[in-house]
Order: C-alpha cells, then sequence, then structure tokens
C-alpha cells in the first residue's frame, strides 16, 4: 500500500481531530436519574430586582462605612495594600466624578461634597454581559448581574466593557488581604473578575442584600416591576436620578440626591 | 521541505540561538507572571488592558502583509508579486500566531482557554475575534505551504488552494474589521466609540504590515542570495504611501469630529495623550513623536526621489512602522482607559516583567519568521525562481 | 536507513519516559485510600449517609459538585432534592464541608492517592 508521508500526516491529523471530539462528548454528563434541582423556599422572588439609594438619609461617614463594612466583610472582599490591585464592590465616589457631566459650579456645596455610594448597576442592557466571551458574566432572569467565577478566564473584557467601573479584577492573590475572613463564603484566587452580586446568595436565603439590611432604611430593594412594591412606591413619589442613563444600559441603581426640601 | 530550516549558515544559527534566549527569558518570566498573577504588570483596575493587548492590536495590523499582495497578484494579475506572496503570507503567519500569544499571556486564567468554546458565545467580539484569526492563521499557513512545496516539487499547486486564496482576502479584511469592533462597540468608552475605528485599523493595517514586509524584503536581499526584487520592493512602496496618507487622514477626521464638537467626554482622551491631562502626561511624548514620524514618512513616501531611493526608502518605511506601532500599541488602548469611567486620570506604564514577555512573544513571531523565510529562501535557492503563470 | 544510531537512543529515552509510571511503582504493594468519616457532625447522625448513595458519592461526587456549582450559580436552584426525597442546601462550604469537616483525612486522603488536587479550595474554605 502506497501512502507517502504527507498523506499519513494528513490522516493523522484527521484521526486527532476525531479523537478529540469523541473525547469532548464524554464530558457531556447526566445526573443522577431521580433527583432534582429546585429553588430554596425561602428565596426572595421578583420579576426585576432594583435599588433606590436615599443619599439624604446618609448624613455621618459611619453611614456609609457600615453600609461598605458589612458587604466587604460578608464577601471576603480584600484590602489590597497597593491602589492598583484595588478591589471593591460598593464604595464611595464624590457627586462630579459619580455623574460627570451632571456637575455645575453652582451646584449646593452639600451635594457638591457629598459622597455618592457606588456598586453595580444590575443594568438591564448590561454591556459586560454582552461582551463577555464565556457567559462566565450573565443576566438572570430577575435581572441580576451575575457572576460565575468559575467560569471566567480573566480577559477583562467586561470591564473595558462596564460604564460605571463597577469591576474589579484579581491582579494577585487576595487571600492574605482578607483580615478574619466569612468561612461561609468562598474567596477569590488570583486571575478573575468580581463585583457586587445584589447578594444572590442571600436572596437565595429569604435575606436582603447586606448593605440594604444594615442602611437604616436609606437603601431600599424590591421588584422594580410590581407597581406596589417599596421601590416603586418610593421612585414614584421622590425625583431620582440614574448614572449616566444617556448610554441606555438601563441601570437597576436609582439615587435620590436631595433638593426636595430646598423647592 | 521542512529539512531546509536544519541546515544554515552560522549566522542563521547565531540568530535562531539569540531568539531562543529571548523565548526562555519571556517563558520564566512568564511562568512567574502564571504564580504571582497579572499584577507583575503595570495594568490596574483602571487600565485594565496594556502593553499585551496593544502588541495583540498593531500585529493584527501587521498580518495584512499578506493581503496587500495577495490582491495585486491574484486579482490584478502582476505577475511581479509572485516573487514575494509568499513573504507576505509567512510574515501574516509569523504576524497572526503573536497575536495569539498576546491574549494568552493577558489572561487571567488561561488554563480556561477552552471556554470560549465550551461556552462559544456569538454575541461576544472577542469570540468571533478568536474564530477569525485562528481561521486566518490556517489560511495563510495552508496557502504559503503549499504554494511553496508546488514551486518546490516544479508542479503546479493544488487546485484547491485557488478557492482559499479568493477566501482569505475578505478574510483578512475581518480580521481587521472584527478586532476594531472590540473596541468601538463598546458605550461608555469615548476614545474608542468612533465608527471610523474599522476603517482606521484596515489603513494602518495596509501600512505597518508592507511597511514590515519591505523592511524584511530589503533584509533579505542583503543577506541571502535571493533578490525579492526591486520593482517589487518599489511597488509595495507605493502600497505603503497610499495607506499611510489614507490613515492619517482618518486621524484627522476623528481630531476634527472631537476638537469641533468639542464633548468633554470625546475631547479628554485626546488631551490625555497630546498635551497630559491634570498633570498627568506620561504618554504625551510617545504620541507626539508617532505623528512626527508618521509626518516624516509620508512626506519620504510621497516625493519620488526619496522613495525610490532604497536608503531613504527605508527609513521611510522604519518611520511607518515605528509610528503605528506607538499608536496602535500604546496610545489606542491607553487612550481608551485614561480617563476612567469617573473621569478621573490614573496612568499606565509597562513593567520590566511585562517587557521581558512581550520581548519573548515577539521573539516567537520573529523565530517563526525566520524559519519559514529560510525554508523559502533555500527553496529558491535549490530550484531558483521563475515567473509562471498561475 | 541512515542516524539509525540516534532513532534508537531516541526510542528507548522516549520507553524511559513514558513507562515511568509503571517502573516506579512497581514492587509497592497497592494500598487502598481510608477516608475518614469520623467527624462531630457525623458521629452525630443516627444513620449515617451521604447526600447519595456512598458507591455513587465515591464515583461521581466531582460531576455531583459541578452540576451543584451549575445549579446554584446559573440556574439560581439551590436546593437539591436527592434520589431518596430529601431536600439539602448546596453549598460546597456549608453542606458538604460541614459533615466531612476533616478535608485532609477525608477529600485530601483520596486526592493524593488517585494524585488529583481539585483547585476548589483556591476559593473555597474547607474549615
Ligand atoms: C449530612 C452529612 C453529609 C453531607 C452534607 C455530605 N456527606 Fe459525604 N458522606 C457522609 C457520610 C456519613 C458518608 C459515608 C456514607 C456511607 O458510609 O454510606 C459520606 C460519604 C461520602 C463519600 C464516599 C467516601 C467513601 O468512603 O467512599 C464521598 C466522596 C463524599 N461523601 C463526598 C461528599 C460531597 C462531595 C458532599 C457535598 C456534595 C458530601 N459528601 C456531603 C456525610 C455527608
Ligand atoms: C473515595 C475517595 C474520594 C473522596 C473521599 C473524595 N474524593 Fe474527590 N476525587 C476522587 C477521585 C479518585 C477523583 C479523580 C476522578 C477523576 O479524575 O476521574 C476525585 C476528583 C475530585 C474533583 C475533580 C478534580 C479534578 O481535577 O478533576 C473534585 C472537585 C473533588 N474530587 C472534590 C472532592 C471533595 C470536595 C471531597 C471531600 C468532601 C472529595 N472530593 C472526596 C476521590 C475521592
Ligand atoms: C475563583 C474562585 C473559585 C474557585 C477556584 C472555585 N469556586 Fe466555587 N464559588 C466561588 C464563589 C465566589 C462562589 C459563590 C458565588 C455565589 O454564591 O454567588 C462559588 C460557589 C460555588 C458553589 C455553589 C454555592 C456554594 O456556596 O457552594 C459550588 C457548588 C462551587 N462553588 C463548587 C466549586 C468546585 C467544585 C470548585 C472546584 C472544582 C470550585 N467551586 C472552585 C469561587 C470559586
Amino acid at each position: 500500500m502506497g501512502m507517502d508521508r504527507r498523506e499519513f500526516l494528513r490522516l493523522a491529523g484527521l484521526t486527532c481531530i476525531g479523537i478529540g471530539v469523541g473525547g469532548a462528548q464524554l464530558f457531556v454528563r447526566a445526573r443522577i436519574a431521580s433527583s432534582e434541582f429546585a429553588p430554596t423556599d425561602e428565596r426572595l422572588n421578583a420579576e426585576r430586582w432594583a435599588m433606590v439609594i436615599d443619599l439624604r438619609k446618609f448624613r455621618t461617614e459611619e453611614d456609609y462605612q457600615r453600609v461598605i463594612d458589612a458587604c466587604h466583610r460578608i464577601h471576603n472582599v480584600p484590602k489590597m495594600p497597593d491602589p492598583e490591585d484595588e478591589i471593591k464592590w460598593i464604595w464611595t465616589e464624590d457627586f462630579e466624578h459619580s455623574f460627570p457631566g451632571q456637575m455645575n459650579p453652582y451646584v449646593p456645596p452639600e451635594i457638591e461634597e457629598k459622597p455618592i455610594l457606588l456598586l453595580c448597576n444590575h443594568c438591564t442592557n448590561a454591556p459586560c454581559t454582552r461582551v463577555c466571551p464565556t457567559k462566565a458574566t450573565f443576566k438572570r432572569p430577575d435581572g441580576i448581574t451575575a457572576q460565575d467565577y468559575h467560569r471566567c478566564i480573566g480577559c477583562r473584557f467586561c470591564m473595558a466593557g462596564c460604564p460605571y467601573g463597577a469591576r474589579s479584577f484579581n491582579w494577585r492573590d487576595p487571600k492574605k488581604f482578607v483580615k478574619d475572613p466569612n468561612p461561609e463564603y468562598p474567596m477569590r484566587g488570583p486571575g478573575v473578575v468580581e463585583k457586587c452580586t445584589f447578594c444572590v446568595e442571600r436572596l437565595e436565603k429569604g435575606k436582603r442584600p447586606a448593605c440594604v439590611e444594615k442602611s437604616n432604611g436609606a437603601m431600599l430593594f424590591g421588584d422594580l416591576n410590581d407597581p406596589n412594591s417599596e421601590v416603586r412606591r418610593y421612585l414614584a413619589e421622590h425625583f431620582s436620578i440614574r448614572r449616566k442613563p444617556e448610554l441606555g444600559t438601563q441601570p437597576a441603581v436609582f439615587y435620590i440626591i436631595g433638593g426636595e426640601d430646598h423647592v | 521541505m521542512f529539512e531546509k530550516a536544519l541546515v544554515g549558515s552560522k549566522r542563521y544559527w547565531t540568530l535562531i540561538f539569540v531568539l531562543l534566549g529571548i523565548i526562555f527569558a519571556g517563558f520564566i518570566t512568564y511562568l512567574f507572571q502564571l504564580k504571582i498573577g497579572l499584577g507583575i504588570t503595570g495594568m490596574s483596575r483602571d487600565v485594565s488592558w496594556g502593553l499585551y493587548i496593544g502588541q495583540f492590536t498593531f500585529l493584527v495590523g501587521v498580518a495584512a502583509s499578506a493581503v496587500m499582495i495577495v490582491i495585486p497578484y491574484y486579482l490584478h494579475n502582476y505577475k511581479k508579486f509572485g516573487r514575494i506572496v509568499i513573504l507576505g503570507e509567512f510574515l501574516a503567519v509569523a504576524a497572526v500566531t503573536m497575536c495569539l500569544l498576546f491574549i494568552f499571556v493577558d489572561m487571567g486564567q488561561p488554563m480556561r482557554i477552552f471556554n470560549v468554546i465550551l461556552h462559544p458565545t456569538p454575541r461576544s467580539i472577542l469570540f468571533w475575534d478568536a474564530v477569525v484569526l485562528s481561521g486566518y492563521l490556517l489560511l495563510n499557513i495552508l496557502i504559503g505551504w503549499n504554494t511553496l512545496h508546488a514551486e518546490y516539487k516544479g508542479a503546479p499547486p493544488p487546485k484547491w488552494i485557488k478557492p482559499l486564496i479568493y477566501i482569505s482576502i475578505p478574510w483578512a479584511i475581518s480580521i481587521h474589521t472584527v478586532t476594531a469592533f472590540i473596541y468601538q462597540g463598546l458605550p461608555g468608552r469615548h476614545f474608542w466609540l468612533t465608527a471610523i475605528m474599522a476603517a482606521r485599523f484596515l489603513a494602518s493595517a495596509f501600512s505597518s504590515g508592507p511597511a514590515l514586509l519591505l523592511l524584511l524584503a530589503l533584509l533579505v536581499r542583503r543577506y541571502t542570495s535571493f533578490d525579492p526584487g526591486r520593482e517589487q520592493i518599489q511597488s509595495v512602496a507605493k502600497i505603503v504611501t497610499y495607506a499611510m496618507i489614507v490613515n492619517f487622514f482618518f486621524f484627522l477626521l476623528e481630531l476634527f469630529t472631537v476638537g469641533y464638537s468639542q464633548i468633554p467626554g470625546h475631547l479628554h482622551p485626546f488631551k490625555y495623550l497630546f498635551f497630559g491631562l491634570e498633570g498627568h502626561g506620561r504618554l504625551v511624548p510617545l504620541m507626539w513623536i508617532s505623528v512626527l514620524l508618521a509626518v516624516f514618512s509620508i512626506i519620504l513616501l510621497v516625493i519620488p526621489p526619496t522613495r525610490r531611493n532604497e536608503t531613504t526608502l527605508t527609513v521611510a518605511a522604519a518611520s511607518v512602522f515605528l509610528s503605528l506601532w506607538l499608536d496602535k500599541g500604546f496610545g489606542l488602548i491607553i487612550g481608551g482607559f485614561v480617563p476612567n469611567p469617573f473621569e478621573r486620570v490614573f496612568e499606565y506604564w509597562p513593567t520590566l516583567p511585562e517587557t521581558i514577555i512581550t520581548l519573548g512573544v515577539w521573539a516567537v513571531g520573529f523565530l517563526v519568521l525566520t524559519v519559514l523565510y529560510k525554508i523559502v529562501i533555500s527553496v529558491r535557492e535549490s530550484v531558483g525562481y521563475e515567473e509562471v503563470a498561475h | 536507513m541512515y542516524d539509525g544510531g540516534k532513532i534508537i537512543t531516541g526510542i528507548v529515552i522516549f520507553l524511559l519516559f513514558a513507562l515511568f509510571p509503571i517502573y516506579s511503582n512497581f514492587g509497592k504493594t497497592y494500598k487502598p485510600p481510608k477516608p475518614d468519616l469520623n467527624t462531630p457532625e457525623i458521629q452525630k447522625m443516627e444513620v449515617k449517609k451521604c447526600v447519595e448513595p456512598k458507591e455513587y458519592m465515591r464515583a461521581e461526587h466531582m460531576k455531583l459538585l459541578v452540576d451543584w456549582r451549575d445549579a446554584a450559580l446559573r440556574e439560581g436552584k439551590r436546593t437539591y432534592i436527592n434520589s431518596r426525597g430529601e431536600s439539602y442546601f448546596i453549598s460546597l462550604q456549608n453542606t458538604c464541608m460541614r459533615c466531612h469537616s476533616d478535608k485532609k483525612k477525608f477529600c485530601d486522603e483520596c486526592h493524593k492517592h488517585a494524585g488529583v488536587s481539585p483547585y476548589c479550595w483556591d476559593c473555597h474554605f474547607a474549615k
């Protein structure tokens, strides 16, 4: 039988591809036949989760810190020594830089100097989920922009895509920089992106997000599609703004900055 | 045919070993990066892409070297390019290899790279970029290798190669377009949000790729017995001239839109790059060098005597290459991140380990290129080159 | 044939590498791993059983964990109803590791033996 070297190599190549495809089949897993998965009984449900932050009710530095610590402590968010490596799920920024373009030189000083509480906006039309090449970040049916740390390849396209700077990358191993970790929640390792998840793990247990719980009523959380929900009623009564609405991302975090008392 | 790469002069082997040495240094540094994380680079929460992605973007452009030779040769029957079409194709192979490596070294979780295939996500441009780049790599390997092999055997290339060559032309356009789409479709990154991005990518690709090819052709003539041909080199020079002028024109269009509309979000990145913002201006010298080199090269290329003179032509091609390297490899990426989404300025500068890894990847590219060119030249030396109708 | 000597040397070196696992284990007796179930949580149980039958767990726990992970994170379903109809809250740290609290003597015991080191512990606490 005559087969020259090139022919042989070609066949060998095809065989390798065949073996590869066959091998991939083995990864298709079957779940144990009689078992099932279900949402937990306590789960809080909504068609569209949203948050209202009434900044008028944040008065002292402590008000902000309490909320931030609540989140960062239970989620094992590290305090990185180098600001370049910073990781944050919820943080503050001044008015001018939180709402670029909204600033004018004559806004009242109490607003100009007011720290604004920032976190992931869980946009309805989220650019980060649009650009992710592996669906590691994706929209849940209840509107939450979820994060699957197991699938993230660390390409950071989502960070380029996010217009709100809500995403942090683990440039180095964060474990050493978590003092006193919460053993109930996992850590993250180097090379994955993380951010606020609206506390999905708490919603499953019937609890509202940690920041909301610790805010003494300054932050509300509820279903935007339910006209009777707390957030909807609050939004109907107070003038609210969102960050960069002109981008069409439809943020689900609403801010009440103040002003009404002055009208 | 590959055995041709295994025998060579002392100079050839010195080059190979120098490149292997650089690759080794890059590899060791990469292991270090794997261990510590991407924190060893200058990237940060604010500038989350840097030198690696810049090199990737620039090298996608260099891969255009092939198509600008293929079009005249196959579509316009410009037979003279038969001598160098293979050089363009193999340069594209080396460039795309580097592109893929740069994406790889930029990943936080490289072990999970197959997630891109296991969980294909067509709405992500990165998915399409992986598809078009690997396709283009494959096309150029197949085309280059088979046509050269045919030449070696003194036979016409296999018939099935022809359709692949025609496919490779729109395919080449697609790699630049898709790469530009990575950037130009992101809301909130004002610097990138411009419809002319893809067109500018094409123009700069069609100048940087052929410019490097031109320099390589001159090197090949100098150090080997194979002459790519004076007329061929002049034709490539004309391609570079047109493309570079168009590229610069597109740049001016951007400047006008931004400068005349005066929208702050769009204006700030340009201010940062060319004048510095809030006291930060690390990239200012680089950007001005890039613009000056662009103007300088265009002058040398447009004036016929300086274009015809191979010494000034070399200077011009090197200027084009360097200008676009600074523009695409640095300015384009960093300008998208500074100022950040909060309109604050945090700067970026590559670190030493990052630079070593970058050099290592470049060395891989040059190794691939050296070996492939060596084969081409040895084949031509052994059988001689005849212009054949294709 | 030219370079026959080199080729044969190459083959010998290749075989030395390829067969390393075989001859390096030669003469050693096989000791099956003994995962330790002696933890406070398991001691408290009247009927000592895992989330699924032992044989299934032994063979398929990695798949089960991946299914748990995907159900919890991607489908928002954090209750696992096993083949006996019992419900478990899906959590590696708070369910598996609550019972198997001695990771070293349980998970690692087998894994060392099998030569796998799951990367889960980069992030998940084992208590
Ligand atoms: C309620 C306590 C409990 C929980 C929760 C639990 N296990 Fe178990 N596990 C046991 C007990 C008890 C056994 C021994 C069963 C037997 O002997 O039949 C066991 C056995 C096993 C075995 C087989 C050990 C062997 O000797 O072959 C594996 C593997 C295992 N568990 C893994 C897991 C994993 C993974 C999880 C989480 C998905 C988990 N277990 C959750 C109690 C538990
Ligand atoms: C009875 C022995 C045994 C016990 C006990 C055991 N494992 Fe495993 N585990 C294995 C074996 C064997 C493999 C490798 C299977 C393979 O590669 O096919 C494995 C693989 C895994 C994998 C996949 C790793 C990979 O790289 O593919 C995970 C995750 C895992 N085990 C988790 C656990 C956890 C968590 C526990 C403790 C709660 C545990 N295992 C206890 C035997 C065990
Ligand atoms: C990069 C860090 C990281 C690694 C590595 C990792 N996980 Fe996770 N995992 C997480 C985080 C963070 C969550 C919590 C997400 C949430 O609750 O929203 C989680 C959640 C889970 C869950 C569901 C809920 C829970 O609390 O347990 C399972 C199951 C799980 N991981 C299994 C695994 C297994 C098995 C491995 C190893 C094969 C692994 N994980 C590796 C970070 C990681």
